[in-house]
């Protein structure tokens, strides 16, 4: 029972390191910002969602696993969140700009 | 140990790796988010030095609240910046500079590596003295037992810092509301995040803080993670940044402080020394001070972070 | 080596590294994230000698990894650093504000055009 427990947190953990090694790459490969977003919320919310599950066997007290449920709910909420405003001023080019941060998404460009 | 040593020593050229990003980058505003992802790494780097609390305060404080600070004053400077290229040293100078900074830098490096062996500690000193104070986590006990005096001079000065800000306001603008905080764009999903997110960030808020006692956490952690829920509702503009001519939010802003040296002054009879605690009464004492000065310094931090006060469309004018 | 010592040295490199940016990058944004850079790295030793004080005690069997005085100094610089640094920040937005410059030469000195002088903020004249 604890190897296939064992087994499982190792699965699940390295998954999840795999999916934000794809987030990475994809942040820094495509080319533009929504695409970018796409990866790195991809990253957050299966990645560390997939790290929490194979945390989950490993913890010793229930209220524990409250705990690394409930960092993988917030990570959701903000990075949903986030996302949607960076998505937000990214796609309406002309009237926020002169007055959010996006316009700068593109300086690691260079 | 081997495979600690390589994570230790690909996180140590990651974090320089960063810094010489935040220094050399062109944009002031790549250097900002540089210098947050380095804080973030720098948090891993204090868990791996077995300092958890140092960990908490340097994500939430040094790279959340001074990434927020950094990242708003890059967006306002941004126009300025094209005119700073023409007044870098030139390239003779940069080289003497580099050569300078690195040899201090080696002189570091040597101090380091001819520390002395056994290391000098107090931490024995602090496990024996720590069951009087009637905490469990040894940095509560050093910060509001052993060196008191540290903390408050340190929850003082925050003051002075607020006042600071405050008095670089334009005349026509001082009273009123702060007014460095970005507008608020109505009906976006910041609005629902600053509706959904507060009460659980309240109560993670409170928990460091009371937790702080027995395990790693306290009341700089909690307090900031505090200021970062009032600094969230104030950006979505569910509420209004109070005005600093406000009576009651400038004795909230002292009670801290005050109760701490209350406190103190009254161990000098109680308790023989000036800040000592009387015998038996030292956690209760020590809970009540960190209650406090939990809403004194998230209160400071959230208005450090507001900036003075401005004279824009949604100040109430002057007093 | 190990990996205490590792980060002492990745410290003092910080040192140097914020020294140079202090000195050498014109932006006063940018010296004042240089000097947070040297501030990470003078915390970063203190944090040092404070896994190595811990870690002799830890081999003792004592149960302490880290020497929790320098810990909690560490936690007060922070703050104050923070504090530190919002001041700077206010002022550097003041100085922008009445200048329209965001660097510390004198008014006068360097290429700055004088038709800068007195320019209202770009984001309050939108």
């Amino acid at each position: 029972m604890n190897l296939a427990l064992d087994i499982l947190t190792i699965v699940a953990v390295s998954l999840g390191a795999i999916f934000f090694l794809a987030g990475t790459v994809g942040l820094l490969r495509f080319p533009d910002t929504l695409t970018r977003l796409h990866a790195l919320t991809k990253a957050d919310n299966l990645g560390l969602g997939l790290v929490v599950l194979g945390l989950l066997p490993q913890v010793s007290a229930p209220l524990a696993a409250l705990g690394l449920l409930a960092v993988w709910l917030l990570a959701l909420l903000s990075g949903a969140t986030v996302g949607q405003l960076l998505a937000g001023t990214a796609s309406a080019p002309d009237q926020d700009r002169a007055e959010t941060p996006a316009r700068h998404a593109g300086a690691s460009h260079d | 140990m081997t495979s600690a040593l390589v994570v230790d020593a690909a996180l140590a050229l990651l974090v320089l790796g960063l810094a010489l990003w935040v220094i050399s980058t062109r944009a002031a505003y790549s250097a900002v988010v540089g210098f947050v992802a380095y804080g973030l790494l720098m948090a891993i780097v204090w868990v791996r030095l077995a300092a958890v609390d140092v960990a908490m305060t340097e994500a939430a404080l040094g790279t959340g609240l001074t990434g927020l600070l950094l990242l708003g004053a890059a967006a306002r400077l941004a126009p300025y910046e094209a005119a700073e290229v023409s007044s870098r040293p030139g390239r003779g100078l940069r080289m003497l500079i580099g050569l300078l900074c690195a040899a201090i830098a080696l002189g570091l490096a040597a101090v380091v590596l001819m520390l002395p062996d056994p290391a000098p500690t107090l931490a024995l000193l602090v496990a024996e003295n720590l069951p009087p104070t009637g905490v469990g986590n040894p940095v509560t006990g050093v910060l509001l037992a052993h060196r008191a005096i540290d903390t408050l001079l340190e929850s003082v000065v925050l003051i002075p810092a607020l006042i600071g800000v405050w008095s670089v306001a334009a005349d026509p603008a001082w009273g009123g509301r702060p007014g460095s905080l970005p507008r608020p764009q109505s009906g976006s999903a910041l609005t629902l995040l600053a509706q959904v997110l507060p009460p659980f960030g309240i109560l993670i808020g409170i928990h460091l803080v009371w937790n702080g006692a027995d395990d790693p956490g306290g009341k700089f952690q909690g307090a900031t993670v505090l200021a970062a829920m009032w600094i969230l509702v104030l950006i979505a503009g569910l509420r209004e940044p109070p005005a600093v001519r406000d009576q009651r939010l400038r004795v909230l802003l002292v009670i801290g402080a005050l109760v701490f040296i209350g406190i103190g002054v009254a161990g000098i009879w109680l308790a023989d020394a000036f800040l000592a605690y009387p015998e038996g009464y030292a956690k209760p004492l020590i809970l009540a001070i960190e209650a406090v000065l939990t809403l004194s310094i998230a209160l400071t931090l959230g208005l450090l972070l507001a900036g003075p006060p401005a004279n824009d469309h949604r100040s109430g004018g002057r007093s | 080596m190990n990996g205490p010592t590792l980060f002492g040295l990745c410290g003092a490199a910080l040192v140097g590294l914020g020294l140079y940016g202090l000195i050498c990058q014109p932006g006063a944004l940018r010296k004042i994230l240089a000097f947070n850079l040297i501030g990470s790295g003078v915390f970063l030793l203190f944090g040092v000698i404070a896994k190595r004080g811990g870690g002799a005690l830890s081999a003792a069997g004592l149960g302490v990894d880290g020497d929790p005085v320098p810990q909690a100094l560490i936690i007060t610089g922070l703050v104050v650093a923070f504090a530190a640094t919002s001041i700077a920040v206010a002022l550097l937005l003041r100085l922008a504000e009445i200048s329209g410059r965001s660097t510390l030469e004198r008014a006068g000195s360097g290429s700055h055009s004088p038709t800068h002088e007195r320019a209202p903020a770009p984001e309050r004249a939108a």
